[in-house]
């Protein structure tokens, strides 16, 4: 059952993706990249992690994305206020594309397929597993991380502090 | 996942809906009522013995009124807004335990649609999606007011999530679980150990902390600034009629219920009671009892949020964003080092 299901929620994931880049409208361009992250969702969940699951529903979709909706309306872009592109913008911009299109394929191509790992834990994204991994296996790239996004932290603060009033 | 499996969770899914779908109705004519008695009046009294047809009679008018679309909107996001409000008020409630078990005929039957292991992440998840329909909702209306208020609800909503998650951090650090079954089974009775065994005698600052907040993400009054109506017209609904109107009226409702249900469940020890295991009663009438403790919990709760609105004013913009990361996020973080050293004297001292 699971198989036929993967490749269900892979064609919904890949379709919303294309849907996010051929969206006229930022906004719906947005609003598909939340149902993308929806599909990872289900894919987590059909990986038996559900604790990333959860976290992706969570952090993802329930927040940086309200974040990107929230600059976006502000912004209200739409059709008349989009500066317009001249020609030459667009043919650099193909060419570009398809250098890019070049490399990647090549690089695919010289990759070695393996066969699928099978996990020795498979119950590992469950909660407690992953809390058990994180605190003892993985303690330190764990704390450096949280030190990390702490200082990312206090850094945007510092840049959204208001300036002091010089007289 | 056999046939009666199906048929046990579908009965009650659907039961757990009509409840959901009753209570909410009710609680727009209590919300009269209670306004009514605050101040010093009857309240509506018309409809049925003592206004009680009140509600149906609301929902006929909501659905027989003129449905009217602004030509600028976005037609389709301007339906989706008030839909989304609707469904993820309704889907919250799928991973609260509402009793222990019943036995039926020699078969056990649980009381919880879903015992998930991440139970009060998915409830997160949830409230973190609610926010959606009022942005999505007010942004399609093509209003400056409405734009307002949606902008304000997102601010509002992500800025309390934090405080929120926060305070139930060092509860979890408590009970040592993310599954809400668990969590009830833990506070079972009312006295055990020399101490009260719901989580509100053990986390009283977390529990006051995730109260505002569930009346910040709920958008009641004080803090319901994206309906504003003495700044914003309606706020985010400016340009919604009819039943889109009540459907974000009633998603309110609806999700007041959820989350009075949530706060029993975590702090008031859900459908557990004093005494009992000591009444020599049945396991069946005890997880009836039960239910029926859980439901008058509930129903306190709702009455605290209504007592709230009528008698607090609303707060001003800035200081709802000063309450929220200056004082709650603070208290929150004090909350859980002060709940960690704690834990770790008692089991110091215990071992």
């Amino acid at each position: 059952m699971s198989i036929p299901l993967f490749y269900f929620v892979a064609f919904l994931s890949i379709f919303f993706a294309l849907m996010v880049i051929f969206a006229k409208n930022p906004i719906h361009s947005v609003l598909y990249l939340i149902i993308t992250f929806f599909t990872f969702t289900i894919h987590y969940v059909l990986l038996n992690a559900q604790f990333l699951a959860i976290v992706n529903f969570i952090v993802y979709m329930g927040a940086i994305m309200v974040l990107f909706l929230f600059v976006l309306m502000l912004l209200n872009l739409n059709k008349d206020t989009e500066p317009m592109k001249s020609n030459f913008v667009k043919i650099a911009g193909v060419i570009a594309g398809m250098c890019f299109l070049v490399t990647l394929v090549g690089s695919v191509k010289t990759l070695h397929i393996s066969e699928p790992v099978l996990l020795i834990n498979p119950g590992l994204g469950l909660v407690k597993n992953l809390g058990q991994v994180l605190f003892s296996k993985f303690l330190l790239p764990f704390e450096i991380s949280s030190i990390l996004l702490l200082s990312a932290m206090v850094g945007a603060v510092l840049l959204a502090k208001k300036e002091p009033k010089n007289i | 996942m056999e046939l009666a499996f199906v048929i046990e969770k579908f009965i009650l899914v659907s039961l757990i809906f009509a409840i959901t779908l009753g209570i909410a109705a009710y609680s727009t004519l209590a919300e009269r009522k209670v306004a009514g008695f605050l101040q010093d009046r009857v309240g509506p009294n018309r409809a049925g013995p003592a206004g009680m047809l009140q509600p149906l009679f609301d929902g006929l008018k909501m659905f027989f009124k003129e449905e009217i679309i602004p030509n600028e909107s976005n037609k389709f996001l301007f339906i989706l807004g008030p839909s989304l409000a609707l469904l993820t008020a309704c889907i919250g409630s799928a991973v609260i335990p509402w009793g222990t078990q019943l036995d039926i005929a020699g078969k056990t039957v649980e009381l919880q649609v879903a015992d998930i292991n991440v139970g009060i992440l998915y409830i997160f998840g949830i409230v973190s999606l609610g926010v959606y329909g009022t942005m999505i909702g007010g942004w399609a209306s093509n209003n400056k007011f409405s734009l307002m208020g949606a902008i304000r609800a997102a601010s509002q909503s992500i800025s309390y999530e934090i405080a929120m998650g926060l305070s139930i951090i060092a509860l979890l650090m408590l009970t040592g679980t993310l599954s809400l079954k668990e969590i009830a089974m833990q506070q079972d009775g009312f006295w055990a150990d020399g101490w009260f065994t719901w989580n509100i005698f053990k986390q009283p600052i977390g529990f006051l902390i995730f109260i505002i907040c569930a009346f910040a993400e709920c958008n009641r009054t004080p803090f319901d600034l994206p309906e504003c109506e003495t700044e914003l017209v309606g706020g985010f609904h400016t340009e919604y009629s009819g039943m889109k109107l009540g459907s974000f009226l009633f998603s309110e409702y609806i999700n007041m219920f959820v989350s009075s249900a949530v706060m029993s469940t975590l702090y008031f020890g859900g459908y557990n009671f004093p005494f009992m295991h000591n009444l020599g009663l049945s396991d069946n009438l005890v997880t009836i009892l039960g239910i029926l403790a859980l439901f008058i919990k509930i129903i306190c709760f709702i009455f605290l949020f209504m007592w709230v609105r009528w008698t607090i004013p609303r707060f001003r913009y800035d200081q709802l964003m000063n309450l929220g990361w200056k004082i709650l996020i603070p208290l929150a973080i004090a909350n859980i080092a002060i709940t960690g050293i704690v834990i770790t004297l008692i089991e110091k001292n215990a071992g």
